[in-house]
């Protein structure tokens, strides 16, 4: 076996094995955790493709951001396994059997039918100086231009969607206006009062 | 004797060479570490007018040996009810993506680790790994000032991440390039070529987040010895605690080095241009002036702590989201038509 080889295999089995385990252990923060690693290692599976820009960016985008914010919101979640697992015997059987149907689709359709290597050849090796992410940059800045722009524009309108869904009157809060907290002058919260010395009566 | 040595290196079988080559970048990081505890403690005891630390060996020079064997020979305590796998795994999460990220860091035109050609994404993603060392110390300690402590530094990094990524676009627009090598070269002339004039607000809200990042004073919630004792590393005790303690320092010194290269032209000399000083400092070898550039920010670092009080929470989300992201947004307009429009002397 080439060096390649192993390095997949390793990363591969490693990346089976997370996976497996994001859906079987019993406490949520380790299932978030397994994920992490399920993204790392197929960050490391795209980098065997030569798709550099593509692999780093998994790594920053869902290791280093998304599942950042998903592990923040499930420590804070209290979650009750037990009552999780209810129902677990009665839903086994249809579970069983969306997963056998999903297993077959996708052999079908992602099988050597159509994507042996007869179909499509085997992509050529690049040299060391080659660049993925200045190929990427030209592409998606060129022929998929709109697609791109339509899909920037798309993700605009859901951000501001959400950020919208956030936004309500809470009258009750006090908000501070920092403005005004840095425009405030000595003068304007304290007076300082001369006053002649009182003599006492006798 | 220098022959004799190339053969003796091309001997060598490449992964052990690859390996030598990663102890001679981190021996020094880990002493600068150890001597840049000794720095601020001494720089802050200056500042408030004590001399700090000067009883173990010369001038105190010996006291983070001292400090580091302490650390080493103190027990481990496992709280019972903490989670104890995770609870050892997050000071080594916190420690190894900061070391990662210097493999690609470039200490002079020829000496890098690994001249990649994405590095800059690189350096984006190692930074923003470190969180989960702190995360999953705070969750894995089962303390409510541990958790506390985790959950206030994810949202204080997630946030700043952004504005630090966004200064970034700006230099890689700048540069038209990710490989940091590149970038230095991109700004080669003299130190008005240098980038932190063209990006000067990018240059300022870089170092700032990265100073967030680094959860270092006036950031520091996460710690938040007044509030929360020392937040996230409370259960710690011994070498699990020095762990922490060194990825901070790294990240420090990481910050520093990341803000010479990209906006201080790294390792190129700062007589760069003038008519006779060029030639009297040509013989210094770059790595000098980079660690020069790396040790004013160091000491800015260590001047901050001594200086700001820490910030409260809602102050730093504000900061991060209503401050430095437009601030970044626009600057990369102004960049992206200033190299359309080739304003010289950076962009022609």
């Amino acid at each position: 076996m080439s060096m390649e080889q192993i390095v997949f295999y390793a990363f591969a089995a490693i990346l089976v094995a997370a996976s497996v385990a994001v859906i079987t252990v019993r406490n949520p923060v380790h299932a978030v955790l397994f994920l992490v690693l399920t993204f790392f290692t197929s960050a490391a599976l795209w980098m065997l493709l030569e798709a550099e820009f593509l692999a780093i960016t998994l790594v920053l985008v869902y290791v280093g951001a998304v599942m950042v914010l998903f592990l923040f919101v499930v420590m804070m979640l209290d979650i009750n396994i037990t009552v999780l697992r209810e129902g677990f015997i009665r839903y086994l059987p249809v579970g069983i059997i969306v997963a056998l149907v999903v297993v077959v689709e996708m052999t079908i359709a992602v099988g050597p039918k159509y994507f042996g290597l007869e179909h499509f050849a085997e992509p050529a090796r690049h040299m060391a100086d080659y660049s993925n992410t200045k190929e990427l940059g030209r592409i998606l800045y060129t022929v998929y231009v709109y697609p791109f722009e339509i899909a920037a524009a798309i993700l605009l309108v859901a951000i501001v969607a959400a950020i919208a869904l956030t936004l309500r009157r809470r009258p009750q809060t006090k908000y501070q206006n920092a403005g005004w907290q840095v425009a405030t002058r000595r003068n304007d919260r304290v007076r300082i009062v001369k006053m002649e010395t009182e003599k006492k009566e006798s | 004797m220098l022959e004799m040595l190339q053969t003796v290196w091309s001997e060598i079988p490449e992964i052990l060479q690859i390996v030598l080559k990663i102890v001679v970048i981190v021996v020094p990081i880990m002493l600068s570490v150890a001597y840049l505890t000794l720095a601020e403690r001494k720089v802050i005891g200056y500042i408030q007018v004590r001399i700090g630390p000067n009883r173990v060996g010369p001038l105190g020079l010996l006291q983070p040996i001292a400090d580091g064997l302490k650390l080493v020979l103190k027990e481990i305590i496992i709280p019972t009810n903490a989670n104890r796998f995770l609870f050892l795994l997050g000071p080594i999460v916190a420690l190894a993506p900061v070391l990662a990220a210097w493999a690609v860091i470039p200490f002079d035109s020829n000496l890098v680790l690994a001249n990649i050609d994405a590095g800059l994404l690189y350096i984006l993603a190692m930074t923003s790994l470190g969180v989960y060392g702190i995360i999953i110390a705070g969750w894995a300690s089962n303390s409510k000032y541990a958790f506390l402590g985790a959950l206030r530094s994810a949202a204080q990094v997630v946030s700043y991440e952004i504005a630090m990524g966004f200064a970034l676009v700006g230099v890689l627009i700048a540069a038209g390039s990710l490989n940091l090598r590149e970038i230095v070269l991109a700004q080669q002339g003299s130190v008005m070529h240098w980038f932190w004039l063209p990006l000067l607000p990018l240059f300022l809200v870089y170092f700032i987040s990265g100073v967030a990042e680094t959860n270092r004073a006036p950031f520091d919630v996460a710690e938040g010895e007044s509030e929360i004792v020392a937040g996230f590393h409370v259960e710690y005790s011994g070498i699990a605690f020095a762990l922490f303690f060194l990825a901070e320092y790294a990240a420090m010194i990481l910050v520093s080095v990341l803000t010479s290269v990209m906006f201080l032209g790294g390792w190129l000399s700062p007589f760069e241009g003038v008519p006779f000083l060029a030639d009297a400092f040509a013989w210094v070898p770059g790595i000098v002036w980079l660690l020069g550039k790396t040790a004013v920010f160091l000491f800015l670092f260590l001047w901050f702590r001594a200086t700001f009080p820490r910030y409260r929470y809602d102050q730093i989300m504000r900061l991060g989201w209503k401050i430095f992201i437009p601030i970044t947004i626009v600057w990369l307009l102004v960049v992206g038509a200033a190299v359309l429009a080739e304003i010289g002397p950076w962009f022609d």
